[in-house]
């Protein structure tokens, strides 16, 4: 047991988590923006915005994943100029891999900030604009400091989700070892080649990952709202 | 001086009503403005603060605020706003609650001893009481020394001891800085010891302007002295109707006859008043 659990491949855990890395890095500067806007928005069209945010979390992954690989592929005039234009192929590599997560995970990471931030009382923000600080001052002086909780919950659940990741992965990335060979994918294949022993290794370690990470925040939160009284 | 000409369309508990409002405020002044619920004066301090939109024309020692639908965005406007729920910063000590405004730690630590609160400075708000986050909004407000200091009930979430604290506050900082001040406010007393001016809004019109004792004095001719209450119940004693009525937080009793009884129901608003004697005003509890 000992001598296989040594002989054991990590680099697909370790692909998992760059990748998890790096799309929450991403996901995060560009949720940030969004989710405020989304905030303050008082636009009829607020609610397209919203749905087509939240389409990841419905559409199944092979749905997903089949327009994402369609639209990086050099059938499309995206995958074209990417690949043309800029010498960038977007599909079975590590960087199609890091944009369709995005994708696939963008709502978790708007959805928490935003209720974060529709929360927060609007006289605060209020009062913020009136000492003469802009929106975007307001936003990282005001708005972001006081939803820690949300934006705790945001990270680690947006990382944790991306490491999650397996059918849109799946699709875009096919399963190259070293390069989109993610943890869920070389899972699935132990399971497809009857490697029972590599499949309990691996996905026992994928579910203590998850407990501790998910513990990590529910602690987190618990503290954060007894420090702050229950404001937020 | 400060001209207001604001029109805007509301949506009331009475259905749509058009907030319409004309006023010119003396530079310096105190104006309270009050109202009931709905009449449309927090709206029109969020129009004066650019915080709603409006139409019309404001304008403030010959700055231009709203000329038409154009508005001078609030960051612009360099005033105060004491919200009624105080909206303090979470994340910040009190100190640094009041140099978000603007960084001048000497004024900030003057306004801190004058509330007595330089002792709270470094203290999150979460750990104050009602009346401190009230003080330290209040000299949050008053950070860029404003021009125009607005005030939304800012006193009506605390008790009375409380309130008559930060008004001798309130008044001591308008005098000192010479802001001009408008505040929404209910109460009769404060209004009295605060204000120069009381402005009576009603269904976002204006229907009383004047001194504070034309506006709130509610006697009329030769009545020696008068209450608004309401009437709560009228029982029948005999061939007399007593009439329970409670004026503010009081209740009292007033004996009716047959004719007058038969007028009145239940829930009226009334008028109680005396012309026959001199009312007796004697000390209860010493101030």
């Amino acid at each position: 047991m000992l001598e296989k659990v040594m002989a054991l491949e990590f680099t697909p855990f370790l692909l998992s988590f760059k990748l998890a890395f790096i799309t929450t890095l991403i996901l995060f500067c560009i949720s940030l923006f969004l989710a405020w806007s989304l905030a303050q928005s008082r636009s009829r069209f607020k609610p397209v915005f919203e749905a087509i945010t939240a389409l990841p979390i419905v559409l199944p992954p092979s749905v997903l994943g089949f327009y994402i690989l369609y639209a990086l592929s050099f059938h499309s005039p995206v995958g074209r100029f990417f690949q043309d234009v800029l010498g960038i192929k977007l599909v079975f590599n590590f960087t199609g891999l890091v944009v369709a997560s995005c994708f696939y995970s963008l709502p978790f990471m708007v959805q928490p900030l935003q209720s974060g931030f529709e929360a927060l009382p609007k006289n605060m923000l209020e009062a913020s604009y009136i000492a003469g600080k802009s929106k975007i001052e307001t936003l990282f002086l005001v708005a972001l400091p006081n939803i820690k909780p949300a934006l705790m919950s945001a990270i680690i659940i947006t990382f944790a989700h991306t490491v999650g990741e397996f059918g849109v992965v799946l699709m875009v990335g096919g399963s190259i070892p070293g390069e989109t060979k993610v943890a869920s994918v070389a899972i699935y294949e132990m399971v497809e080649i009857m490697d029972y022993t590599s499949a309990h290794i691996y996905s026992g370690i994928m579910v203590f990952i998850s407990f501790v990470v998910l513990l990590c925040v529910y602690i987190f939160n618990r503290q954060e709202s007894h420090r702050l009284g229950g404001v937020v | 001086m400060i001209e207001i000409e604001v029109k805007k369309e509301l949506l009331g508990s009475l259905g749509k009503m058009d907030l319409d409002v004309n006023l010119t405020i003396e530079a310096q002044s105190f104006v309270a403005l009050s109202g009931q619920s709905g009449s449309g004066k927090t709206t029109l301090l969020r129009i004066l603060a650019g915080l709603e939109e409006a139409k019309g024309r404001i304008v403030v020692d010959d700055e231009v605020w709203l000329d038409g639908f154009k508005a001078l965005p609030p960051q612009k406007r360099g005033i105060g706003f004491v919200f009624q729920d105080y909206a303090l910063f979470p994340n910040m000590s009190i100190l640094d609650n009041l140099l978000f405004v603007r960084q001048d730690k000497a004024l900030a630590k003057e306004l801190l001893s004058m509330s007595e609160l330089l002792e709270l400075a470094y203290r999150k708000p979460a750990t104050l009481s009602g009346g401190q986050k009230q003080r330290v909004s209040l000299c949050r407000a008053m950070m860029n020394r404003p021009k125009l200091l607005l005030m939304d009930e800012p006193l009506s979430a605390l008790d009375p001891f409380m309130r008559n604290k930060l008004q001798q506050e309130i008044l001591s900082l308008h005098k000192t800085f010479g802001t001009t001040t408008i505040m929404v406010s209910h109460d009769p007393s404060e209004m009295y010891r605060l204000s120069s001016r009381v402005v009576l809004l009603s269904q976002g019109k204006v229907v009383q302007d004047g001194d504070v004792k034309s506006v709130l004095l509610r006697t009329q001719g030769s009545q020696k002295f008068s209450f608004e209450g309401e009437l709560l119940d009228i029982i029948k004693v005999d061939v007399i109707y007593i009439a329970i009525v409670a004026i503010g937080q009081q209740i009292v009793e007033v004996v009716l006859d047959a004719s007058e009884a038969l007028d009145l129901q239940v829930g009226d608003r009334v008028n109680i008043g005396t012309k026959a004697f001199a009312p007796i005003l004697q000390k209860w509890e010493k101030k």
